[in-house]
């Protein structure tokens, strides 16, 4: 299995029901290592594995089974994509990641996060922070009545190099985002959605990350911002250096811009490899992309084949 | 100029004397609903309370004397120390903040996400505790607190405006003591708001109160933020409990005068500090001019009812306060 996923081969997840895919995924796909992983993504040059999901299910209020086994790895310095549809578990895991998911009364009850090798289940959002991860979360959550620059500032509060450093980030990020340094007085909730976006990613910036979770940037904007954020965060990848965990709805735009990607369904991860093949497989360009070979499906047909699909694996 | 246009001047001034005071109890309950959604029932008491152990420290009392002689039978009250009201107020500080921590850590810590009423119930129980405690640790009789703020009318404006509506106007009477707390009010308004618009704390402070989920997807802990916010209402709780218990003593129905900072809070909007204080103003004002410009009319004791009576008429017509957040909704 191993041989084929270094050719860059797909995946499929093997079958199972519920309580035994944790045990028998982990037996059949053991975490990608990082010497293999250097060939699959484009080009990128990856000396470490920074986070390091393994298996972990997700319940919510104790009842709610949200994640059943989901495995995935952030190599430093790539864009790593997170796709699927709505419910799929995309923004559960990034919260699993970052520990937001403690005020929304969910748990990890199965599995391990790792980042950098030290198990990160127990840390609280603020520590995570401060060793470089940090979220930029679904729907933006600006703070609305604080102006862009307080907003931006914000982010740089578990910061504790001095206010030397802290200015000259404020002023990468205005490089980043002019945008934002023209309405730096306005408050943040009477900006547009694009820019509230920016301003987002801007404070996420600020704490200095190494790495950065973000959760559908995409969400509400045209393409043409689409575009334009996601080129923005291609720029931050490749110079500043800052490796990302994106979630995405929008399989089109994320495969372009990701190296890498996953396909999360029902909390499962479905399919992964790198975004150059998954553009090119068959299933993804049917299911995510829209496209098929034969071309374009009435949508029943789409439907009964994707619901026989579902019981195959 | 009329006597009687001079005598409602006097009314004017000594109603936002008042005011002043409302606003300071008033401005307790919309530092914490900002921060934290909370509305704090507790904030009068707290007042009560801090001015209970303010005595209590400067007198030299020993806390729990009563327990203690109970359960040992000992004859303890006194450590027979005075301690003077700087100190006093220092240590009483401390005592807040460490309240403020309990309250975070023992209540609110495990009431994360839950809904507003279960909150607002907790704080009545919390409201309770504390006189029970105030009770216990310090006694339930009425004390004096002087902490050294001049008291009575002052000579001198009187002296310089007597006569001058004629010889039946003996000058303005100003309390010097609400001289004074205005003048604290003022000073503790100024630095509230610098603290909260230019320093990290203060900014974080406000993150808070925007979105809970957001300032800790950037590394702000909610914990820390919710008691800053306590022990700063527990300052306030503790100006408002000088002010107050040096006017009238510290007593029991102190902790009633939270009820007098609910109107102020309808009228100036729960998240506003300068709310607080502009509301606590013009109930203070509009209280007493209606009492003496209609209260003969209808038999006087309008006080009581003056102020319920604006907030519920704001209420119909600007639900939000005059200086209360909307909520920013874009089109």
């Amino acid at each position: 299995m191993d041989a084929g996923r270094a050719a860059g081969g797909i995946n499929e997840s093997p079958p199972g029901g519920e309580v035994g895919l944790g045990a028998s995924r982990r037996a059949v796909r053991p975490p990608p290592r990082p010497e293999w992983r250097c060939e699959l993504l484009d080009g990128a040059k990856v000396e470490e594995t920074l986070l390091e999901v393994n298996n972990i299910e997700v319940i919510y209020n104790h009842v709610i089974l949200v994640l059943k086994g989901v495995s995935l790895s952030v190599p430093k310095g790539g864009i790593t994509a997170l796709l699927g549809g709505n419910g799929a578990g995309k923004t559960t895991t990034l919260k699993a990641v970052s520990n937001l998911l403690h005020s929304e009364r969910g748990e990890v009850t199965k599995g391990s996060i790792e980042y950098r090798g030290r198990r990160v289940q127990d840390l609280t959002p603020s520590d995570l922070v401060k060793m470089g991860v940090v979220q930029v979360m679904e729907g933006r959550h600006c703070f609305e009545h604080l102006t862009v620059e307080e907003n931006l500032m914000t982010g740089a509060y578990t910061r504790r190099d001095g206010a030397g450093a802290v200015a000259a980030d404020l002023e990468m990020v205005y490089n980043y985002f002019p945008r934002l340094k023209e309405r730096r007085k306005s408050q943040a909730g009477y900006t547009s959605g694009g820019e509230q976006q920016m301003c987002a990613i801007g404070r996420a910036l600020m704490s200095k990350p190494e790495t950065i979770l973000l959760d559908e940037p995409s969400m509400g904007l045209a393409p043409q911002l689409v575009e334009e954020i996601f080129g923005i965060v291609k720029d931050l990848n490749e110079k500043e250096g800052v490796s990302f965990l994106l979630a995405e709805q929008n399989t089109n735009v994320a495969l372009r811009f990701a190296h890498y990607g996953y396909i999360l369904e029902n909390g499962r991860v479905v399919m992964d490899g790198p975004a150059a093949d998954l553009r090119e497989n068959p299933d993804v360009k049917e299911f995510y992309l829209g496209v098929s070979e034969e071309g374009r499906k009435s949508f029943r047909d789409v439907r009964s084949y994707r619901r026989r699909k579902r019981w195959l694996s | 100029m009329s006597a009687d246009f001079l005598f409602g001047i006097e009314v004017i001034i000594n109603g936002l004397m008042a005011g002043v005071l409302y606003a300071l109890v008033a401005l307790g309950f919309v530092l914490i609903y900002k921060a934290s959604g909370i509305f704090n029932y507790a904030q009068g008491v707290m007042a009560l309370f801090a001015a209970l152990t303010l005595v209590g420290i400067m007198e030299g009392q020993v806390p729990f004397s009563h327990l203690i002689n109970a359960i040992f039978g000992t004859e303890v009250h006194h450590f027979g120390w005075h301690v003077n009201a700087f100190v006093g107020i220092i240590l009483t500080m401390v005592v807040m903040v460490a309240l403020a921590w309990a309250v975070q850590v023992v209540i609110f810590k495990h009431l994360v996400n839950q809904e507003p009423i279960i909150l607002f119930m907790a704080t009545i129980g919390l409201a309770y505790f504390l006189e029970g405690m105030g009770d216990l640790m310090w006694g339930s009789e009425i004390k004096k607190l002087d902490v050294g703020i001049p008291q009575g009318g002052s000579f001198w404006i009187e002296e310089n405006t007597a006569f001058l509506g004629g010889d039946d106007f003996f000058g303005f009477f100003i309390d010097r003591l609400d001289m004074v707390a205005a003048g604290v009010a003022l000073i503790l308004v100024l630095a509230l708001v610098a603290f909260s618009q230019y320093t990290k704390q203060g900014r974080a402070m406000r993150a808070v109160a925007d979105d809970h989920q957001a300032a800790l997807s950037v590394g702000i802990s909610l914990n820390f933020i919710w008691v800053l916010v306590w022990s700063l209402a527990g300052f306030v709780a503790l100006v408002a409990g000088v002010m107050w218990g040096a006017k009238s003593g510290v007593q029991f129905s102190l902790s009633l005068i939270a009820l007098k900072a609910l109107p102020v809070l309808m009228l100036g909007g729960f998240t506003s500090i300068p709310g607080a204080i502009v509301g606590g103003l013009i109930i203070g004002v509009g209280e007493k001019l209606f009492e003496f410009l209609i209260g003969p009319m209808i038999g006087g004791a309008t006080e009581n009812w003056f102020a319920y009576m604006l907030a519920l008429v704001f209420l119909v017509f600007r639900p939000q306060g005059m200086f209360g957040e909307k909520i920013i909704e874009r089109v």
